[in-house]
C-alpha cells in the first residue's frame, strides 16, 4: 500500500500552496516537509522568492512551530511564507477576539475618579462627568454627554472613532493621539451629535457624526438587506 | 427600628456639620427621636454648632473603646423634650481610631432607641468618609453652586454607588446666591440636578442669619422667621416623606423653576 502523502504541492490561481496533512505527529510532517522540498531543489541561480500559502487543515500551531515551518521552508527553496492557514484556534484567542468584536453596552453614570474599561466597542447610556474616563480598545459611542476623558483604540487603533450626542469633553484621546478642549471653550456653542477621528495627518478631528459614513465605512456592520 | 442618614460631601466648607444640625432639629421639631452623630473624630465641631459643647462627657471613642455606655456619652439637647441627642466626637484621637465595623454596630445600637441618626461625615473620602457611611441606611450629599464642591459631589456618588450599602443619594444645594445664579455668575440649580443626575431634596439660601445662628451655638432651624430656616424644615418634612414643592427663591424665576418641579415630578 502507498503511504498518503504528507505534504502536498498544490498550483492554484492564488498561488502555491502547501498542503500539510493534520493526521500524522508534527515531527513526521517536519520531516517528510524537508524532504520533499530538498528532493525538488532546483539549482537555479535566480533569487526570484515566490510567496506560497501553507495550508496546515485541522492542526493547531503553537507559533514557535509557525516560526518552524517558516524557516523549514524559506532555507530550502525561494519561497516564502505568505500565511500559514488553520482551522483551529484556541479558546483563549476566540474569547480576546470576540471581546475585541464586542459592543459593550453600560447604563451607569461614570463620575469624577471613575474608570470604565472595555477591550471592545463602548456604548455607554448615560453621561461622563469631569474627571471620569472612559477607555475603549475599539471605538466609543456615547448616547448621553462627554464632559470627562475618552480613549478609544486604546492598543494602538487608529481608526478607532468616539461619538456622543453632546460633546465636551476635557481630553479626547485615540491611540496615540491626544486633544484638550480649548482654555476658552465657549459654554453657549453648541456640541450635539458629533464624533471625532484621526486625520491623515495624525490629528484628532471634531466633526459632524454624519462625516464618519464617508471616513469609515467599516463602521458597519449589517450585512445584507437592501 | 430608625433610620441611619449620611450627611457627606467630599470637600470642606460647603455646610455638612451646619446641614447636619438644621435637619436633625428640624426632625426634632417633627416630634421625631433624633440622634446626631459627629464622626469628624479629631475636628469635631457639631457641638459646637449645636451649642452642646460644655456638656460633653463621654465621646464617641469612649463608647467603641467600652469605655462608657452609650446613654452615657449622649448629649441631651435641653431645647427639646427627651428627642434630640449628640454622640460627640472625640478631639484628642484621629480617625483612624475606630474602625467601619465599630461603626456599623453603634449606629446599628443606636436605631433600636431613635427615628433618625443623622450622621455628620467629615470631608474627604479616606477613612472618616468610610466609617461615616458604614452604618448609613441613607446618604444626603450636601453641595454648593460651585464648580469645586460639584465636581467632589460627584466624586463622593460615586464612591456611595459603589458602597451599595445606602440607598440612592439625595441631593441637597447650599449657600445659594440668587443674583449670581440669575447673572450666570453660578451653576443653576437646574444645571447642577442635570450634572449630578440624583433626586434633589432642599435647596438653602445663602443666609447671614444661619452663620449668627451657628456661632451662638443655637440652630437656625429654630429660628421660625428665617428663609434658610424654612428650607430645613421643608427637608426634614421630605425625610420623612411629604412631598412638598421646592421654596422658590427671592423672586420667583419662572422657568429655571418649572424645570427643577418637572424634574422633581419625574423622578
Amino acid at each position: 500500500m502507498k503511504k498518503r502523502q504528507n505534504v502536498t504541492i498544490k498550483g492554484t490561481k492564488d498561488g502555491i500552496v502547501l498542503h500539510l496533512d493534520d493526521s500524522c505527529s508534527y515531527e513526521d510532517l517536519k520531516k517528510e516537509l524537508d524532504d520533499k522540498l530538498s528532493a525538488n531543489q532546483t539549482t537555479e541561480g535566480e533569487r526570484h522568492l515566490t510567496p506560497v500559502k501553507v495550508d496546515v487543515g485541522n492542526r493547531y500551531l503553537s507559533d514557535a512551530q509557525r516560526e518552524e515551518i517558516k524557516n523549514l521552508i524559506r532555507q530550502k527553496k525561494n519561497l516564502v511564507v505568505d500565511d500559514i492557514e488553520s482551522n483551529v484556534v484556541t479558546r483563549a484567542e476566540v474569547d480576546k477576539l470576540r471581546a475585541e468584536n464586542e459592543v459593550v453596552t453600560v447604563s451607569r453614570i461614570i463620575r469624577s475618579g471613575q474608570v470604565l474599561e472595555v477591550p471592545g466597542d463602548l456604548l455607554l447610556i448615560g453621561d461622563v462627568n469631569p474627571g471620569g474616563t472612559v477607555v475603549a480598545g475599539g471605538n466609543i459611542f456615547i448616547m448621553g454627554t462627554l464632559k470627562g476623558i475618552a480613549h478609544a483604540g486604546v492598543f494602538g487603533n487608529d481608526q478607532a472613532v468616539i461619538s456622543a450626542s453632546s460633546m465636551q469633553p476635557s481630553q479626547l484621546r485615540i491611540s496615540d493621539c491626544i486633544n484638550r478642549a480649548p482654555d476658552n471653550a465657549q459654554k453657549t456653542e453648541k456640541r450635539e451629535m458629533e464624533c471625532a477621528y484621526i486625520d491623515d495627518n495624525h490629528q484628532i478631528i471634531v466633526d459632524r457624526l454624519q462625516v464618519l459614513i464617508n471616513l469609515r465605512p467599516n463602521l458597519n456592520r449589517f450585512e445584507g438587506g437592501h | 427600628m430608625g433610620e441611619a442618614i449620611v450627611i457627606t460631601s467630599g470637600k470642606g466648607g460647603v455646610g455638612k456639620t451646619t446641614t447636619s444640625a438644621n435637619i436633625g432639629t428640624a426632625l426634632a421639631l417633627q416630634g421625631k427621636k433624633v440622634c446626631l452623630v459627629d464622626t469628624d473624630i479629631g475636628l469635631r465641631n457639631l457641638d459646637v454648632v449645636m451649642g452642646l459643647e460644655n456638656r460633653i462627657i463621654y465621646d464617641l471613642v469612649d463608647v467603641v473603646e467600652g469605655r462608657c455606655k452609650i446613654h452615657q456619652a449622649l448629649v441631651k439637647d435641653k431645647r427639646f423634650e427627651d428627642l434630640l441627642y449628640l454622640l460627640p466626637a472625640a478631639q484628642t484621637v484621629d480617625k483612624s481610631a475606630v474602625t467601619p465595623e465599630q461603626m456599623h454596630k453603634l449606629i446599628n445600637e443606636l436605631k433600636q432607641d431613635y427615628d433618625y441618626i443623622i450622621i455628620d461625615c467629615p470631608a474627604g473620602i479616606e477613612q472618616g468618609f468610610q466609617n461615616a457611611i458604614a452604618g448609613a441606611d441613607r446618604a444626603i450629599v450636601v453641595t454648593t453652586p460651585e464648580v469645586s464642591a460639584v465636581r467632589d459631589a460627584d466624586r463622593i456618588i460615586g464612591l456611595l454607588e459603589k458602597a451599595k450599602t445606602v440607598e440612592s443619594p439625595k441631593l441637597v444645594i447650599n449657600r445659594i446666591r440668587n443674583h449670581m445664579m440669575k447673572s450666570g455668575d453660578m451653576l443653576d440649580v437646574d444645571e447642577i440636578t442635570t450634572h449630578l443626575s440624583i433626586e434633589l431634596i432642599g435647596i438653602v439660601a445663602d443666609d447671614e442669619e444661619v452663620i449668627k445662628a451657628s456661632n451662638h451655638g443655637e440652630p437656625i432651624a429654630l429660628n421660625p422667621n428665617s428663609k434658610a430656616s424654612i428650607a430645613y424644615r421643608n427637608i426634614a418634612r421630605r425625610i420623612l416623606g411629604e412631598s412638598i414643592p421646592l421654596q422658590p427663591l427671592e423672586d420667583k424665576n419662572k422657568s429655571v423653576f418649572g424645570k427643577i418641579k418637572q424634574f422633581f415630578g419625574v423622578r
